[in-house]
């Protein structure tokens, strides 16, 4: 089920006009912000389809800029937002594509500063309520609904294993996994919704196993 | 156990169990969330107080969108009901007024509670707040009818659709409409199967209904449309408590809208470009708001 409880139709309380323009796209903003796990410098958005089209008159801007500084979506600074990212030092350049996609309402957010950067997709799926599609080129499919670990590491046997037997010391269970990788033998992401909150002392454990590169907490 | 995924399996757990399809969907939400009964009833009355303060807004400022191109309808109206020599039944036209008054709230980037989507957000609480003022109903009964339409909208959205850009304004106001038609069933005293017939009678009005709004703003003719289909779910639901049926399964209609969606050629589903919006005086109002600016083209802003 696409739409899990009461208050993904009831709900979200948001600023307005549109849940999937505004509402999503603000919560895509925040994913993105959450998985940088830090203030950007830069942030690149591209607009696809029924976004691409009509990302004005709705806000969607202002809306996934106020989720990259962190804002929620009834938060009332949005409506400020553009002003907000200017005070705040991050730079946002706002592209529009007129590339097919598989959703209409899909977006790409690419945040960076001297340290790196992190590139996901979201896509808007009505009501408010999103996916991330991609992150880093990787496929993966993350609600937002749920506490996330994202694992990059080199693909290698005993990944899965690895981190899993950490998961399982600090009791947590998993409900949903995915895995992906570029190609055999080079850099994978685990994506691994959790029922529990996950602790910060469960990513420092994960840290020191080998072969791990990045390990990313995404609380819900 | 209380577990639905269609609007006939909701109905049977109701009636099985001797329940409202209220008191269905908070079991069920119980145990999918985890979360206890009052920590549950407490989010949803946040939401309830947001919607009330909407209407509130609605009705007595001076509500104008940034574009210009709405505001003030909701208040227009409950100034002709005070006057009072209206034609239709005063509760349906409140229930209007206070629909359009949620609509133009979030036009205007007013806070507001998405119901399923902010675009239809003015069905559930304008019928809500007109029928619990009619009936005199506890806010006990009041926050009971989110939860009765969020059942309906957690079936809809999950056979179907609720969004405009994936099938059009039938999944928006039409979803609205036939929760909010559930809804005033059950508070009004109906059954749950009568709750059912208010649904298909409400969506089989909505089916096909196009989502074209002009500019690509949710403004024209997204806040009329929260206004008919407030009317319709209001109409759907005084149908259905006559005890008069529907020939075609509430799933069924939510299936005919979902494929009717599917059909749907992209440029009636939230692109602007296509039904009124492609009208010359869409295309007129399009290029006023956006001071003629092209807003189709890769460009860097």
């Amino acid at each position: 089920m696409k739409y899990r409880t009461v208050f993904d139709i009831i709900g979200p309380i948001m600023i307005g006009p549109s849940s999937s323009h505004t509402a999503g796209a603000a919560r895509i903003g925040k994913i993105a912000r959450n998985i940088f796990g830090r203030h950007p410098e830069t942030a690149e958005i591209t607009f696809y389809g029924s976004f691409a089209q009509t990302y004005k008159g709705h806000g969607t801007e202002i809306a996934l800029i106020g989720g990259i500084l962190d804002l929620d979506t009834h938060d009332e600074g949005i409506i400020e937002s553009k002003a907000l990212a200017k005070e705040q030092g991050v730079d946002v350049t706002t592209l529009i594509s007129e590339e097919e996609t598989e959703h209409p309402n899909t977006a790409k957010v690419k945040l960076a500063d001297e340290f790196g950067e992190v590139e996901i997709v979201g896509i808007s799926i009505g009501g408010g309520n999103i996916e991330i599609i991609s992150m880093n080129g990787f496929h993966l499919r993350l609600s937002g609904h749920h506490p996330a670990l994202l694992v990059l590491h080199e693909d290698r046997h005993g990944m899965i294993a690895g981190v899993s037997n950490v998961l399982s010391k600090y009791e947590l269970n998993i409900g949903h996994m995915e895995v992906a990788r570029k190609s055999k033998g080079s850099e994978a992401l685990m994506a691994i919704e959790t029922d529990q909150q996950i602790p910060q002392a469960l990513l420092d454990e994960i840290q020191q196993i080998p072969y791990i590169l990045t390990v990313t907490r995404l609380q819900a | 156990m209380a577990n639905f995924k269609t609007v006939a399996e909701l109905i049977s757990i109701a009636e099985q169990e001797n329940k409202k399809i209220s008191d269905v969907m908070l079991a069920q939400e119980v145990e999918i969330s985890g979360k206890t009964i009052d920590e549950i009833w407490e989010q949803m009355e946040k939401a309830y107080d947001v919607m009330e303060k909407a209407v509130q807004r609605g009705i007595t400022e001076d509500i104008r969108s940034h574009s210009g191109l709405t505001g003030g309808a909701g208040k227009k109206l409950q100034a002709y009901i005070q006057k009072g020599d209206f034609l239709s039944g005063e509760t349906v036209l409140d229930a209007v007024s206070k629909a359009m008054s949620t609509n133009e709230v979030n036009a205007a980037m007013g806070t507001i509670c998405a119901t399923p989507t902010a675009g239809a957000a003015g069905i559930v609480p304008g019928t809500l707040f007109s029928v619990a003022q009619k009936l005199n109903a506890s806010k006990e009964d009041q926050i009971r009818f989110l939860f009765a339409s969020g059942a309906i909208g957690y079936v809809v959205a999950n056979n179907a659709f609720i969004a405009g850009a994936t099938g059009g304004c039938q999944a928006e106001t039409g979803s609205a409409s036939a929760m909010a038609a559930a809804a005033i069933v059950e508070i009004a005293g109906g059954t749950p199967s009568q709750s059912a017939q208010a649904v298909a009678i409400a969506l089989q009005n909505m089916l096909g209904l196009v989502c074209d709004p002009v500019a690509g703003l949710v403004e024209v003719p997204c806040v009329k449309r929260n206004a008919i289909g407030a009317s319709i779910a209001m109409v759907a639901a005084d149908m259905a408590l006559a005890d008069i049926t529907f020939a075609i399964p509430a799933d069924e209609v939510i299936d005919a809208m979902y494929r009717i969606g599917k059909t749907m050629p992209h440029t009636l589903k939230e692109t602007a470009l296509g039904g009124l919006a492609a009208t010359p005086t869409g295309k007129e109002l399009e290029a006023k708001v956006f001071g003629g600016q092209p807003t189709k083209s890769e460009s860097k802003s």
